[in-house]
């Protein structure tokens, strides 16, 4: 993709000048410039307000850095009123060596992962009745799909257990589809040396309203392969936190989304290395497409003062298929050891290479099976990482309908 | 046969020093079968002959004209052009990730002939042109020249071009940065699509090193956006002895003359 990058051009003219180094301006959202503007930059990641009682949060007035890219006043409701907090209807798929159950709010392993850290997240946790619980046991590879279509579109609350045992191998699809208004917390548990893959699929109505924060805790020498796979609904907001607390714990974290006009696709990606020899990696693709089509991604890497040995690595990359959408990108790190491995991150949004769709034309293919193909491509990078045969195969063919709605 | 005819072409492109006219009148006419080579230094326009023949929209054509058997090159789109036999063998073909070579292949053959390519024999002629070109099969799942090298990105241009055949190859350089024995493979796959299919071929090149393995029936020296001399494959050896420098002499000299 041909990157949007911001340069600086040194003065021309005869007079002396400052001479601008390429690279050196810093981040519109990096706060570098924070001692000149005489404020302290906000505290270390770990170090933010959390909270599972939503009344020890002030009033969310939308300006604030955790809210003022999202469309606060379409998901009033989940920040302000009573949820409804009661179980809902799911279908499950069989399998041997997992199961899923309704468990009740006092269970110990809630709140083992994680704390919400904002007001509607807190809303749903102080409010649903029982948690859903998905529990893997078997070290034989098992594949689990829990769908659920029929929230309905009263404002509502939902907490989901994800438990991988230890040595556990599994890949488990969570499948979203219908209408809904749903606040809601999924805790991701991958014990000692187990393998999971967590798919969380959005293919909402095109009103549904989701807003998800999901807590993860990875195990020692245990291994999360996290994918976030957002095409519909009318905001769709999934928030990863991955914490990394054990010795060989490895986390990928991976989404996939396409926003069409006037939808809302946000993700705000954690990653915390605590432990030490700990590696993560970090991979979301997205296509906008229409008028008010609107996606952010945020992704923080903190390395904590324990994590030497640390390997990680963040990119998003967003492909603009039309005029009239918006795409924020923000990787920030923190790194708070010097010994670490590696980390790195990288940023890139952009229109269509010219250069690809002549490539392909130039071969006969018309200008519009071009773009399709480029497109597919792109995303198909994240498809590829689904390992679920047949999700990645309908996954496709949902990407393809996406495509049918781009103009050539 | 097919004939390619180019009358009078006058091209330029925009630069950040404003517009640069590079083609300054070419006249070339091409029969489908024979082997035409276009020899001249760098910076003379013979890329730029190359990617206007195949309308890419970064040339603009001043004037003249391109005919395929009659038919306005310059108005098709570049798809078109493709679809009419024209095909251009790229000197820096791009990446295209997540687009696999079988994909990609079955996708052009397919917008080619108008009608997707029969499975089994389409895999099996893939499979036979991999193998001659001496490209490994696990070539075909990889992504559209990602990670390739230079070599294994010619030696693709070439499979597409035995595997698409068009009626008239423009070939940019493709001898640019072969060791000899890609040299040979390469140099092996426009021949045997000469022979197979009557191709006709415009072989742009730099250097005479490919004309010992690619014969041309006809030699054209590029200058300063002209022709400047044509003739048998006796002048590829006067050129390979004597270089370019009576060429470029002259084209200096007509522009103190005319300055």
């Amino acid at each position: 993709m041909s990157a949007v990058t911001t340069e600086n051009t040194a003065p021309t003219g005869s007079a002396p000048t400052e001479t601008v180094q390429h690279g050196n301006k810093a981040h519109s959202d990096g706060g570098w410039d924070a001692t000149q503007k005489g404020f302290i930059p906000v505290q270390t990641r770990s170090g933010r307000f959390k909270s599972t009682d939503p009344t020890e949060f002030p009033s969310v007035t939308g300006i604030e850095a955790e809210w003022k890219l999202s469309p606060v006043k379409l998901f009033r409701p989940l920040i302000d009123d009573a949820l409804d907090g009661s179980t809902y209807e799911f279908s499950a798929t069989d399998a041997a060596g997992a199961t899923v159950e309704w468990v009740d709010r006092t269970d110990s392993r809630i709140g083992s992962t994680g704390t919400p850290e904002e007001k509607a997240s807190a809303n749903a946790w102080s409010t649903f009745d029982r948690a859903l619980a998905i529990t893997v046991t078997s070290d034989e590879h098992v594949d689990l799909t829990v769908a659920r279509s029929a929230l309905g579109s009263a404002a509502r609350a939902g907490h989901t257990l994800v438990i991988a045992k230890p040595n556990s191998r599994a890949t488990v699809v969570l499948q979203n589809s219908g209408s809904a208004l749903l606040s809601e917390n999924v805790e991701i548990i991958v014990e000692e040396g187990a393998q999971l893959t967590l798919v969380s699929v959005q293919e909402w109505d095109a009103d549904a309203v989701h807003l998800a924060s999901h807590f993860a805790t990875v195990g020692r020498d245990a291994r999360l392969k996290h994918i976030i796979v957002s095409l519909g609904g009318k905001v769709v907001r999934v928030n990863p936190s991955t914490h990394l607390i054990s010795s060989g714990a490895e986390a990928e974290l991976f989404g996939l989304y396409f926003a069409d006009a006037g939808q809302h696709l946000e993700q705000r990606v954690y990653v915390e290395h605590v432990a030490e020899h700990t590696r993560s990696r970090v991979n979301y693709k997205g296509a906008l497409n229409g008028d008010g089509a609107h996606t952010v991604w945020v992704g923080d890497v903190l390395i904590g003062p324990k994590a030497a040995g640390t390997d990680t690595y963040e990119q998003n990359r967003n492909l603009v298929l039309s005029e009239g959408t918006r795409a924020d990108s923000i990787p920030n790190l923190e790194i708070e050891t010097g010994d670490i491995l590696g980390a790195g991150h990288a940023s890139a949004t952009g229109r269509f290479d010219d250069e690809q769709l002549f490539y392909l034309q130039a071969r006969g293919i018309t200008e519009r099976e071009a773009r399709r193909l480029v497109v597919l491509g792109f995303l198909s990078e994240i498809v590829q990482k689904v390992d679920a045969g047949a999700l990645r195969d309908r996954l496709k063919i949902a990407i393809e309908a996406e495509l049918a709605g781009v103009a050539a | 046969m097919a004939t390619l005819e180019i009358r009078d072409l006058k091209v330029s492109v925009e630069t950040d020093q404003g517009t640069k006219h590079i083609l300054k009148g070419v006249d070339l006419s091409i029969e489908q079968g024979s082997i035409h080579a276009i020899m001249g230094p760098n910076g003379s326009g013979k890329s730029t002959l190359a990617y206007t023949i195949a309308g890419h929209p970064k040339y603009h054509v001043e004037g003249g004209s391109i005919l395929l058997d009659g038919q306005d090159v310059l108005a098709m789109t570049v798809d078109a052009r493709a679809r009419a036999g024209l095909f251009l063998a790229m000197q820096y073909p791009v990446e295209i990730p997540g687009v696999t070579v079988t994909n990609f292949l079955r996708t052009a053959k397919t917008a080619i002939d108008g009608t997707a390519p029969a499975i089994r024999g389409w895999g099996k002629e893939v499979r036979e042109s991999m193998e001659a070109l001496r490209m490994d099969s696990t070539f075909a799942e990889r992504n559209v020249n990602e990670g390739f090298s230079g070599g294994e990105k010619k030696r693709h241009e070439i499979l597409q071009l035995e595997l698409l055949k068009p009626k008239f190859a423009i070939l940019d350089e493709t001898d640019s940065g072969l060791d000899v024995d890609a040299l040979k493979v390469v140099s092996e796959g426009v021949n045997r699509a000469h022979a197979n299919s009557g191709l006709g071929v415009l072989l742009i090149t730099h250097y005479t090193r490919i004309l010992r393995y690619i014969h041309p029936d006809f030699v054209h020296v590029f200058v300063d956006g002209r022709i400047a001399e044509e003739g048998g494959p006796e002048l590829a050896d006067r050129l390979e002895d004597e270089g370019y420098d009576r060429y470029t002499g002259q084209a200096e000299l007509n522009g103190t003359s005319v300055g």
